[in-house]
């Protein structure tokens, strides 16, 4: 393949001033700039809204505790929600994406480079404005700083009158902003696959986190659309005297719970489904094999972004629906566990009769196989309605949906990072401290979340600041706080890992891992060009054909 | 590489991608029409609970001539875009000025509109929740009509400063899925509005 | 040839799958324990009442079911992990399968029947407890949920009261059922008594009802469950289950009009002209403010400030004087009073029996 890459270094940026070679990062318009970009800004986030629920863990260590006030309670459970969704999840996950899918489908570029840097920094400007709410939100007495209405931001709380100052609107704003940006980066996915994959891929082809990134952008694009529309609501209703959600004025606090959860289930989908993506790139080249079922997988991808957009009221199981309305959406939520399942047994049909090597990409994936496992049977035990009139808004919802973004994605994220750093960054990273951080953290995760089942079992809702003695929540409450300390010690080896590695790791070859998708037949990093000329494709696992001239993947497929 | 493909049977046909504008184009439309939908579906719920204040009936005209104008621009910018891949540079010209006069008019009208509901029929976004309502659902329409203008304007000045050419067409298309779909809006809001909810 | 290394690591492979396995299994079992020691621990898992037995027994279902389903994977995963990791650095790469379509089929066809029966055991106990139609024997309160407290309202009684719920038991041969209409006077709540039902919302401009049985005297806990503002927290709950004789021992104290005494009648003059009216209702006097609890009987309640406080003379001292010290961020403002008049106005209040 002529692909091999001839390094053509025009410029050669070690010698340049720093200086230049920061503003070539702030002006870039290339994929794979932006895509460290997007993963950097989660990375830090992440740090933050690990502080913030550090704050919450260490005030709920004990009943009755004064570590911070409930106003400050109050908008650090607000913060670490919408920090972790909105400035770290979907940023790496977008970061990942628009580094991958070029690469991986065989072109230079993605269709609209200039608009995919205008979707990063709306992304970015959104959790600045949405931070800057700490410093300068004054507003009445009690009122300003940093929102404080919960993630969900339920109406009527966030009127003006039960909301005054601008805590809320700095939710609002910093939300509509990177929202924009989201739906960029998705019109930029979708035209992209479509449009711009080499000669040979069609779709049938190309690979699944291809798919995959297609279906998220689809969602995204139907998804944050109804939560740009709901809060401009709210901000014509706090700025304009609006009456959407006034219930004084006849309006309904309901719709808002309808437009927020028409957006925020799909979203929980299009944070997961990327991760099923580097699941599923990274299982079958460490297990040795094609991915178990790619039709059927792809196939369930389509289905459960489709299936996902009817689910939504299942988050609404308490606000007094009919049985019919209840009972249907207890019919969806179950469906859309099928081909969920399905996945998982595909996945482990691809490790079955492998020769599976248990580097660290592959370890965070196996742990994500099995908290991802737990996590779906606590969302189908979630999904019973009667059963959800007890746990929900109680903190085996929090502990349910914690297994999944941080058991699930965050897991998937972290093998995704180790698959690809060698890629993107040209070193290899220190294959011990990784299993460190692994094991860290999987002991970490499983002392705070299974643990943290428990107290919603016995009665303990969400978003308090503090609890009674005497209900049985002490003993959990103290064990599940422990768990973060793991986490943070998993986070920082991590983080020293990185960075060390940046610096003194061994340089990576083009292939460290001896896979199969088209980024590793280019150097690493890739150069800004990508592909010295453009590849052409006969199989879904274009380097397996290379190397294996005797048993093609296109015999077979 | 190359004997490889030689040595498989029967190559695929071609690959043929569809072009980046257009697949830019109807996400975008796509992502639009959600949010559409929302401001739809919350005007369609709250029609007739309002508790106080004007109703549809009591001020509500039918703006027949201002949707009769934005509906023909549709035509026009139809048949611009037309003359335009016919490389007729001025009749492109022309029928974009035509699309540019008949979005101005309903935009024109709508303002009226709205000034006479404002100051004689005391109808305000924060009246009650027809009003509010309302003016979300039309104001977001006419936001977005004037998006398009201000971006038929710009295509009017590059024309006029003769930089506009034949290849240039599929651009124009493009846009004009655009303003396609801000008609297509329109006469949904019409009839939820003008029609349904009276 | 075996690399020692590798022994090791599929040891504590091994080992922490077991080990979370039995954590698993542990914990479930360890709840259950756990919430057998005492009524005053709200464990969904020591139902007392219908709507809170049929959701626990559909749990139990789903438990099962879901806990098969986990054992299988949970079991084939473990299997995949040990019996195909790789044992030689060299040797060809494996079969390169692609799929199957029989197992596909197959995996997909089980968990669409195993989904049905889910379906139908749901709908059934949704209708169950959602449908119930209102006895006659009923007794029938309206909640109506304020930031932070909740008002309590029984209209065939013509009672007001706040905070704690007296309740008669029912008994399966003849049911008195209590039916709750759930209404709210700002923002969205939830009501949550766990061993008695599982939670409906109170929100504003909608009517909500639930129903509850309870079969056991008792005292029941709970506490609001949709975040409602600063003070969510505290507004706590307490149902009190009363015997026939008990319930209506209690309905006639809260019937009774209030005797004017002598004694607190200067607690009284320093009540009727300060705030305290603006927010408060004692009836029969000039007191009928809405937007606070009803004090009429307000030393028949163990607890203030909706649960935050045991009801003491000591804490009505300082929830008067300075109720951020209880509850933060409260709507109760701190009236300032000098000690006299604090003195005087916890006398009289002593008084409302």
């Amino acid at each position: 393949m002529a692909s091999e890459s001839i390094p053509l270094n025009i410029i050669d940026h070690a010698t340049q001033p720093i200086g230049e070679r920061l503003h070539a990062w702030v002006v870039t318009v290339d994929h794979k700039k932006l895509g460290i970009l997007y993963i950097l800004y989660g990375l830090v986030f992440f740090m933050i809204g690990g502080i913030e629920a550090t704050i919450i863990r260490i005030q709920l260590i004990v009943p009755r505790n004064n570590f911070v006030s409930p106003e400050v309670f109050n908008r650090m459970f607000t913060m670490h929600g919408t920090t972790m969704i909105f400035f770290v999840v979907m940023p790496i996950l977008f970061g990942f994406g628009t580094y991958l899918v070029p690469l991986m489908i065989g072109t230079r570029d993605m269709a609209f480079p200039r608009l995919n840097a205008l979707s990063f920094w709306l992304t970015a400007f959104g959790g600045l404005l949405l931070y800057y709410s700490f410093v300068g939100g004054t507003g009445l007495y009690g009122a300003g700083n940093a929102p404080d209405v919960g993630w969900f931001a339920y109406a009527p709380l966030t009127a003006r009158v039960f909301s005054p100052g601008h805590s809320t609107d700095f939710w609002t704003m910093g939300l509509l902003v990177s929202g924009f940006g989201s739906i960029g980066t998705a019109i930029n996915f979708i035209t992209t696959i479509l449009c711009m994959r080499c000669p040979g891929m069609t779709l049938g082809k190309m690979p699944l986190l291809s798919w995959m990134y297609m279906v998220m952008a689809w969602m995204v694009i139907l998804a944050i659309s109804p939560l740009t529309a709901a809060q401009l609501m709210l901000a014509i209703d706090r700025y304009l005297g609006g009456h959407f959600f006034d219930v004084q004025a006849g309006g309904s606090a309901v719709l808002w719970m309808h437009f927020f959860w028409i957006f925020g289930h799909p979203e929980v989908y299009i944070l997961v489904i990327p991760a099923f993506a580097f699941v599923s790139e990274i299982v079958p080249v460490f297990s040795r094999k094609p991915i178990f079922g790619y039709p059927v997988m792809v196939a369930a991808t389509v289905c459960i972004g489709l299936v996902s957009m009817s689910v939504w009221a299942h988050h609404m199981f308490t606000v007094g629906m009919n049985t019919y309305g209840n009972s249907f959406f207890v019919m969806t939520t179950m469906i859309v566990g099928v081909p969920t399942g399905i996945k998982i047994f595909n996945w482990l049909g691809t490790m079955w009769g492998g020769k599976i090597q248990f580097k660290s990409p592959m370890l965070f994936c196996t742990a994500f196989l099995f908290q991802f496992l737990i996590a779906g049977l606590t969302g189908i035990m979630l999904g019973t309605a009667p059963f959800n009139w007890q746990l929900s808004a109680s903190y085996f919802v929090i502990a349910h949906f914690h297994y999944m973004i941080v058991g699930g994605i965050v897991f998937a994220i972290f093998g995704a990072f180790y698959y690809w750093f060698p890629k993107m960054t040209g070193r290899m990273f220190t294959e011990t401290l990784a299993k460190w951080h692994f094991w860290l953290f999987v002991i970490g995760f499983h002392l705070t979340f299974d643990f943290m089942h428990i107290p919603g079992i016995l009665g303990m809702p969400r978003r308090i600041y503090t609890y009674e003695p005497g209900r049985g929540w002490e003993t959990w409450n103290l064990i599940v706080t422990i768990g973060v300390f793991f986490q943070i010690a998993a986070v920082l080896v991590f983080v020293f890992n990185i960075m060390r590695s940046l610096i003194k790791g061994q340089p990576a070859e083009s292939d460290p891992w001896d896979a199969w998708t088209l980024e590793w037949s280019v150097s690493s990093p890739p150069p800004e060009y990508n592909f010295g000329k453009i590849p052409t494709v006969l199989s879904r696992r274009p380097l397996w054909d290379l190397k294996h001239p005797e048993d093609p993947d296109w015999k077979f497929e | 590489m190359s004997s490889e493909a030689i040595a498989r049977p029967s190559m695929e046909p071609e690959l043929i991608l569809p072009s980046r504008g257009r697949v830019g184009m109807f996400s975008l439309i796509a992502a639009e029409s959600a949010i559409f939908t929302i401001f739809v579906v919350a005007y369609i719920f709250y029609i007739g609970k309002s508790v106080s204040g004007p109703t549809p009936k009591d001020v509500l005209e039918l703006p027949i001539f201002a949707t009769v104008c934005l509906l023909s621009s549709s035509l026009t910018i139809h048949l611009a875009v037309k003359a335009l891949r016919d490389a007729k540079i001025r009749a492109f010209g022309t029928w974009w000025f035509i699309t540019i006069l008949l979005g101005g008019i309903f935009l024109a009208g709508t303002g009226r509109e709205w000034q006479r509901m404002i100051f004689e029929k005391g109808l305000t976004i924060s009246t009650n929740l027809f009003g509010t309502t309302y003016y979300s659902l039309v104001g977001l329409h006419a936001f977005h009509v004037t998006v398009g203008l201000i971006i038929l304007t710009l295509g009017m000045i590059f024309t006029l400063l003769g930089y506009v050419k034949q290849e240039h067409s599929e651009r124009a298309e493009v846009f004009s899925l655009y303003w396609h779909f801000v008609d297509v809006v329109w006469v949904i809001v019409f009839t939820v509005v003008y029609i349904i909810g009276r | 040839m075996k690399d020692p290394k590798h022994e090791r690591k599929l040891g504590t492979i091994l080992g922490l799958s077991v080990g979370i396995a039995i954590l698993l299994a542990a914990l479930f079992l360890a709840t259950s324990l756990c919430a057998a020691e005492g009524p005053a621990i709200p464990s969904i898992f020591k139902p007392e009442s219908t709507p809170a037995d049929l959701s626990y027994h559909l749990a139990l279902f789903v438990l099962a079911i879901t806990g098969i389903i986990f054992v299988i994977v949970f079991s084939l995963l473990v299997y995949a992990i040990m019996k195909f990791k790789r044992r030689s650095a060299d040797g060809p790469e494996p079969p390169q399968v692609y799929g199957s379509n029989q197992i596909e089929i197959a995996w997909t066809v089980i968990p669409v029947l195993i989904v049905l029966v889910l379906f139908m055991a749901t709908a059934r106990v949704i209708h169950a407890i959602q449908d119930a139609r209102m006895p006659k024997g009923a007794t029938e309160v309206t909640v109506i949920g304020h930031q932070y407290w909740w008002e309590f309202r029984y209209p065939a009684l013509g009672i007001v009261t706040a905070n704690e719920l007296h309740i008669p038991v029912s008994d399966p041969s003849r049911p008195s059922p209590t039916f709750l209409k759930l209404l709210s006077a700002d923002t969205d709540h939830s009501f949550w008594v766990p061993r008695l039902a599982g939670k409906t919302d109170l929100i504003p401009n909608r009517e909500n009802k639930m129903w509850v049985d309870p079969h056991n005297i008792g005292v029941y806990v709970g506490q609001c469950s949709q975040y409602c503002g600063i003070q969510h927290a505290k507004m706590l709950l307490r149902v009190y289950v009363d015997s026939p004789s008990q319930f209506e021992q209690w309905v006639q104290l809260e019937k009774k009009k209030v005797q004017p005494s002598a004694a607190a009648s200067e607690g009284q003059r320093i009540f009727e002209t300060t705030a305290c009216i603006n927010c408060h209702t004692v009836s029969g006097t000039i007191a009928d403010g809405n937007f606070g609890p009803d004090l009429t009987h307000l030393m028949s309640r163990d607890t203030i400030a909706s649960g935050a406080a045991p009801n003491t003379p000591e804490n009505l001292k300082t929830w008067i004087q300075d109720p951020d010290s209880i509850k933060p961020g409260s709507l109760m403002p701190a009236m300032k009073l000098n000690d006299h008049d604090l003195t005087e106005l916890t006398a009289y209040l002593e008084t409302l029996q």
